[in-house]
This record gives C-alpha cells, sequence and structure tokens, in this order.
C-alpha cells in the first residue's frame, strides 16, 4: 500500500508545528548534557563480579561460580538437578561443557532450526553470552556463535547461561551500551521471567524460562586460548 | 476537581466496565473508550468502589515506596532526568529530521517502513499486512498506542482475532475490560476476581483454565502460561509497539518482564509494529539515559526481567517481515503547543500516576482513554483536541499538588501543562486540530465562570457597590441556601459555601478603627 501521501502530510505538519524552532538550528544544536556518571561507585573486577552475582540473585537468578576446569562438572550436574533429558545449545558452545552431562544435545542452526514446537519440548537450553552487566544483575545475549537464534534461550523452562568472569563483565548500562552491536538481535535478561501483574504480587516465571541459573567462569572456557585479555576499563 | 459538570454527557453513567457486551461469535469484544463520561461522572462513580479503592490504595503506596528505593541508589539521578528530558526535546525540535533518519535506517536493515497520519489509517494498514499474510489471528505485545487507536476491534471487524499476551491485559481482554493503568493495567481487580474472569472465559478464547483453579497468583500465572503458549507456539503474526526507536541504527526497543513480549518478537514469521512518532530517540547512545531510568521508574526495579532489541530483520532468527507503521493521530497537534509539546517526551512509565493522590482515588478508568493519570490529563486532550465534556474536564482532574512532575524521569512539567490546558478550556484560542490552527470558543460550561469573573472584576472597581453588596449579603445571611441556584450549583456540588459573616472586614476596620474608606 501506499501511504507516501501520509508520509509527506506528517512531515508537513511537524514542520509547521515546530516554527518556533530557529531554521538554523541543527539536531544536535540543541544541548544534552552528558554529567551522569559512566558507572556508580569505583570496583575492583572482583566487586563487580560480586556485585553482578548479588544483583542477579535479587532478582532471583540461581548464581553458581566455577572455574573453566569444573565447568562440565558443575553443568553436568545442575542439569541432572533439574532432570534436564533433552536439552539444545547453539552451534558454537564447546562441546567441553555437556561432555561429561548424560543428556540428549538437540544443537540447533539457523540451517537447522528448531520449530518452536520441537523447542517446547526440549527441557533445558545451555549459552554462552556477550556481556553480563553488575550493576542492574542483567546478562545480555546478542545471537552470537554459542548463543544462537533467540527462540532457543526462550522457550524451553530452563536456561543456563555461562558468564566469563575475565572479559564480559562490565559495570553499567553505559559501558555495556559502548561494547553491544546494533545491528545484532539483543535480548538483555535480568533474573527469570516475573510478573507483578496480579495485586503486584511477584511471581517469577510466566512465558520465558522460569529458571535461570549463571554460571561465573574463571578463566577462559573456551577451546582456542587466544584470550584472556580484560578489556574492562 | 472543580468541574462538576452534569447534563452534557450522552454516555452511560454506569462506569465504563459496563459498556461492553458479547460479541457475534460468542467472543468477546474488547470494550472501548467511546462515549466516556466527563472525568467527574466517571471518578464519582469509581470513588464510591470501596474494594477499588483499597486495590488502588495498595497497589500504588507499595510501588510508590520501592520506586523512590531505587532511584536513590542512583547518585545521579538528577542528570540522568535533566539528561532524558535534554535528549526528548532534542528529538521534538528536530522531529522531521529523525523520522526520516529512521526511516532510512530500518529500510536499511531490511525492515519496511508505512505512515499513518490517524487512527483508521494506521487501522487500515495494520489490518492489509495481516490479510497479506492470509492470517486470521495475531498475537500482541502490551501496547498503549494499539489502545489508542482501537486496533483489535479494527481486526475483530476484518475477522482477524487479536489476543494480548501480557498478563494484565489478558486479564483485562478476557473480562471485557478496559486497562486502568500503564504498567499493571488490571490493578482494579484482585486475585479472586482474576480467577473467576480465568474460570469462566478462557474456554471461549482457547485452552480452558485449570480444574479447580485457585487465586493464589503463582496459579493464576501458569494458567495464563497454558492457556497462551500455543496461541504463542502456532503464532505466525505478532503486532506490537515500541518503548525506544533509534534512527540512527534503526533499532527498536521492548522492555517487558513476563517474556510474552519476546515470544511475540521472536516466534512468528511477520512482526508488524505500531510506533507513535514521538517515540524516536537519536542516537544509540541515547538508550544509556533511559535504559537507566525507565526501569526503576517504572516497576522499580534496576532492570526489568526482559529488554529486547532488535533492527529490521536477521537470516535464521525471529521474523523474516517486519513492518514499522509510525503513527501522528495527533501528535503533531500536540507538537504545535509549545507549553503543551513536552507531553510527548513521556516514556510511559507511570511513576506519576501511582504518586497521584487524584489517580488514587478515582482510578484509571475515570480518565476515559489508555493514558490515566496525570499524563493522561495532559496526553488525552492534546491528542484528541479539546473534543468532549471528557477531553474539557481532564486538564481538572487534578489538585495540582505537583508530586507527578517530581517524580517523572524526564522532567515533564505537568501542572504548567495543566493549567495550560484549563486556560485553554476557559479562554478558547487558536489550537491545531489534525493539522490546521483552528481557533476553538471557550468550553460552554465556562461562559458563565467568565462571566461572573467580570462582574468580580466591575464590582472591586467600584468600591461602593461592594459595600452594598456585603452589607446586603451579612443582613440577609439566614436565608442564603446552601448551595447555589442556576449555573453556580456545579460549584457547590463539590464545596461548602463559606459562612457569609454578621459584619463584613471593610465595616469591621471601619468600626473599630475609626475611619471608613
Amino acid at each position: 500500500m501506499n501511504t507516501a501521501a501520509s508520509r509527506e502530510r506528517i512531515l508537513g505538519r511537524v514542520r509547521r508545528a515546530l516554527a518556533d524552532v530557529p531554521h538554523d538550528e541543527l539536531p544536535e544544536g540543541h544541548p544534552v548534557a552528558r554529567d551522569y556518571l559512566s558507572t556508580h561507585g569505583q570496583h575492583t573486577p572482583i566487586e563487580s563480579v560480586d556485585l553482578l552475582a548479588r544483583n542477579l540473585t535479587d532478582y532471583r537468578a540461581l548464581v553458581h561460580r566455577s572455574d573453566e576446569a569444573g565447568l562440565p562438572v558443575l553443568l553436568s550436574r545442575l542439569l541432572a538437578a533439574r532432570g534436564a533429558r533433552r536439552v539444545v545449545v547453539p552451534t558454537g558452545l564447546p562441546d567441553r561443557w555437556l561432555a561429561e552431562a548424560p543428556v540428549d544435545i538437540v544443537t540447533d542452526s539457523a540451517s537447522a532450526a528448531l520449530s518452536p514446537g520441537e523447542l517446547d519440548a526440549i527441557d533445558s537450553v545451555v549459552t554462552g553470552c556477550a556481556l553480563a552487566i553488575a550493576e542492574t544483575g542483567t546478562v545480555v545475549l546478542d545471537a552470537g556463535p554459542d548463543q544462537g537464534r533467540r527462540s532457543i534461550s526462550l522457550v524451553p523452562d530452563h536456561h543456563l547461561c555461562v558468564v566469563r568472569i575475565a572479559d564480559q563483565v562490565v559495570d553499567s548500562v553505559p559501558q555495556a551500551l559502548l561494547r553491544l552491536a546494533p545491528d545484532r538481535p539483543l535480548t538483555w535478561i535480568s533474573g527469570p521471567s516475573a510478573t507483578s501483574d496480579i495485586e503486584l504480587d511477584r511471581v517469577e516465571g510466566v512465558h520465558g524460562p522460569r529458571t535461570l541459573e549463571v554460571i561465573l567462569v574463571a578463566g577462559d572456557p573456551r577451546p582456542t586460548s587466544a584470550y584472556p585479555f580484560d578489556v574492562r576499563s | 476537581m472543580s468541574s462538576g459538570r452534569k447534563g452534557r454527557h450522552v454516555g452511560s453513567a454506569t462506569g465504563p466496565s459496563d459498556q461492553a457486551d458479547g460479541g457475534s461469535l460468542g467472543r468477546p469484544h474488547s470494550a472501548t473508550y467511546l462515549g466516556m463520561p466527563a472525568f467527574p461522572q466517571a471518578a464519582a462513580v469509581s470513588t464510591r468502589d470501596s474494594r477499588l479503592r483499597s486495590n488502588l490504595r495498595h497497589a500504588t503506596h507499595t510501588i510508590r515506596a520501592k520506586r523512590a528505593q531505587a532511584v536513590a541508589e542512583l547518585a545521579d539521578w538528577d542528570r540522568l532526568r535533566s539528561a532524558g528530558a535534554a535528549i526528548k526535546d532534542r528529538t521534538l525540535r528536530h522531529l522531521d529530521h529523525y523520522l526520516v533518519q529512521l526511516e532510512e535506517s530500518v529500510t536499511r536493515a531490511g525492515g519496511r517502513v508505512h505512515w499513518a497520519a490517524d487512527a483508521a489509517e494506521a487501522n487500515r494498514i495494520v489490518t492489509e499486512l495481516v490479510r497479506a499474510t492470509g492470517e486470521t489471528e495475531v498475537v500482541k505485545v502490551k501496547s498503549m498506542t494499539t489502545q489508542e487507536i482501537g486496533l483489535n476491534e479494527a481486526l475483530e471487524r476484518a475477522g482477524i482475532h487479536a489476543y494480548e499476551t501480557d498478563l494484565a491485559e489478558l486479564i483485562v481482554q478476557l473480562g471485557d475490560d478496559l486497562p486502568s493503568h500503564i504498567l499493571v493495567p488490571a490493578i482494579h481487580r484482585n486475585r479472586g476476581e482474576i480467577r473467576d474472569i480465568f474460570r469462566d472465559r478462557m474456554a471461549n478464547w482457547g485452552r480452558p483454565a485449570p480444574e479447580g483453579l485457585s487465586d493464589r497468583s503463582a496459579d493464576l500465572a501458569e494458567a495464563a502460561r497454558l492457556h497462551l503458549r500455543e496461541k504463542f507456539l502456532r503464532a505466525k503474526v505478532g503486532v506490537s509497539g515500541a518503548n525506544f526507536m533509534v534512527a540512527e541504527t534503526g533499532t527498536l526497543v521492548i522492555v517487558e518482564s513476563e517474556g510474552n513480549g519476546r515470544m511475540c518478537l521472536t516466534l512468528p514469521e511477520t512482526l508488524i509494529s505500531v510506533v507513535g512518532i514521538e517515540k524516536v530517540v537519536p542516537t544509540w547512545r541515547d538508550l544509556e539515559v533511559f535504559l537507566q531510568t525507565l526501569p526503576r521508574s517504572s516497576t522499580a526495579e534496576r532492570m526489568n526481567p526482559y529488554t529486547s532489541m532488535w533492527t529490521g530483520t536477521t537470516d535464521g532468527d525471529g521474523p523474516r517481515f517486519f513492518h514499522l507503521v509510525l503513527l501522528d493521530n495527533g501528535r503533531t497537534d500536540t507538537l504545535a503547543d509549545q507549553v503543551g509539546r513536552q507531553a510527548l517526551r513521556c516514556i510511559r512509565c507511570s511513576a506519576c500516576l501511582n504518586v497521584c493522590p487524584v489517580y488514587e482515588r478515582a482510578g484509571g478508568h475515570a480518565y476515559g482513554s489508555p493514558y490515566p493519570g496525570p499524563i493522561g490529563a495532559i496526553l488525552t486532550p492534546q491528542l484528541r483536541g479539546l473534543a468532549s465534556p471528557l477531553e474539557e474536564s481532564l486538564p481538572y482532574a487534578s489538585s495540582l499538588c505537583g508530586a507527578c512532575f517530581e517524580v517523572c524521569p524526564v522532567a515533564i512539567d505537568i501542572p504548567e501543562v495543566l493549567v495550560h490546558l484549563r486556560e485553554r478550556v476557559v479562554e478558547g484560542g487558536v489550537v491545531t486540530l489534525r493539522g490546521t490552527r483552528t481557533v476553538i470558543k471557550p468550553a460552554r460550561r465556562h461562559r458563565a465562570e467568565r462571566a461572573m469573573m467580570r462582574a468580580a472584576r466591575w464590582t472591586f472597581d467600584h468600591p461602593g457597590a461592594l459595600r452594598h453588596g456585603q452589607r446586603l449579603l451579612s443582613r440577609t445571611r439566614g436565608l442564603l441556601p446552601g448551595r447555589l441556584p442556576g449555573p453556580g450549583r456545579a460549584w457547590t456540588d463539590t464545596r461548602e459555601l463559606p459562612d457569609v459573616p454578621a459584619e463584613s472586614f471593610r465595616d469591621w476596620w471601619a468600626r473599630t478603627r475609626g475611619d471608613a474608606t
């Protein structure tokens, strides 16, 4: 359909409505003072990770810590505790992570994508993340190879998300936005799905995963050891 | 509230929840805002509903305290607030520039942009887009914009069923009801009522409520999860609004809690987002302000559980087709008002509702639009124009206490705009209506008020007349009625007439100080 006429009508109305704005004022000419803080408080890397863990826990995520070597055992234990049998993973998840887990692993990719109905029959999903934000207790997924399509971390009821302490924890929202790529689909996750719609009584778990477990891993759990370098500032 | 307006409205005075009835398919139609009574009539009904008042009081006070705590965590709150206001002002002052930039960015990223001058056009565009997919149902993310334009009703008329998927919106939709709060639209319902609605109505819409459903919040949420999951899994078309649109990147942002938003934005093949033109922000970096101020102002959380950001379409991930419908529907008229345009900064957080003494007592339905509370009192009359007694009464739905301004994360001076709009109601003047500059007359009820003010001015300019009038009043004070007759009656609907003293101040002064004026 052709909405070109409405486009011109709306833009014309906007321009007439703004007759009071000086013609030579550039869009950036209206000042925006960015004197707010880039982080709230100074944290050492260890303090930032502690803050992240505290804030995640505060919003009912389950937080675990591990080193690189212990990750496969921990993941195996968490999946067993949950009774998970079928686990979906993205193509870029290191094989080693689930090497110890006695589960059926289903790999999802854009070319071999599980349908929503198939995902609904999956018990758990294991992903990495793009970064985590300490001040808000948030993990951010950007559909990278170790995170996969957005739907795999949405439909299953149990999400295990691995965060590399060395290079994936930032302090604040402004720092996070600097590192994220807008052209990727982004999902910011702060605790499990929740609602306060009934008498403002908070209930964890409506449509997204009702259980979110975040594993904070020291060292570099990836197979290639081109890291770790600390990119936090 | 001074608007005791009697006998002019044409709508039902029995309260909004009675206004809709069952539809032709045995499927409830949503209630509508058409023919809503003016604020005082609606509030007179709602303030007598003690259960509503108690639900509202509990909810608003709880969240008010939590918000204050969440805000106090950020030492730079005032600076974030100023920056948020400045970013929105920058956007509004150059809205044409940013809209064109946004259109380019979204198109480059694989989306299609449509422009809708009004509600009818937006509904037509969405209906045709859904029809083109061959589907007859859509799943919806909570969106005030689509309520504003009556999209669900328009789709229903075209044989397309729109399913609300936010828990509170589901409660509202199943209950043939209207939302009453920006953040928690079913705030007027308690858990017992919600249980009854689920038990009685879910089967008409899909999967019935589980047998023996209790009124525990967790059980009710579980019932909603099961009921909606089958809809999410088969949905081919999703409809949403958006919290922000980034001009430089073409990114849209939705903040939510339940995951229904993620479902609607991720699983369908086609996504249609209907967004008001004022929701654009210039740059990616600007999000760093609003993603800090919105969650803390809204749900009083450091961050809401889920925020989705998408830029056009992504191969192999999420919808293959993305349509953005940019909606005017009165926003450019609002923009034309140099005082009133600040209302377009609003990021729909609902903090102003939760602190408002009038909202707490009157409830959301009395505001007669999807935008209740203080922000609704300045937004609705501007978006619609002063079109009926409802819109004329809204600027008076306030005690001007200023609490709304204090909590607003984009520093909208709501009292300033309220007073400005009151002046417009009483004095008339030049406004922009659907893009055309128009002179409106003073509201009819206010002509008597204006005549009285003119008479008062004359009296004060003529001290002799004032003195004689006061003496006459004193001598006849035993005969004065408790309520004013004629046009003054409305004023005394909500007020006691002051007692007339036996002696006027002037006479007392002259008698005791000995020197008459």
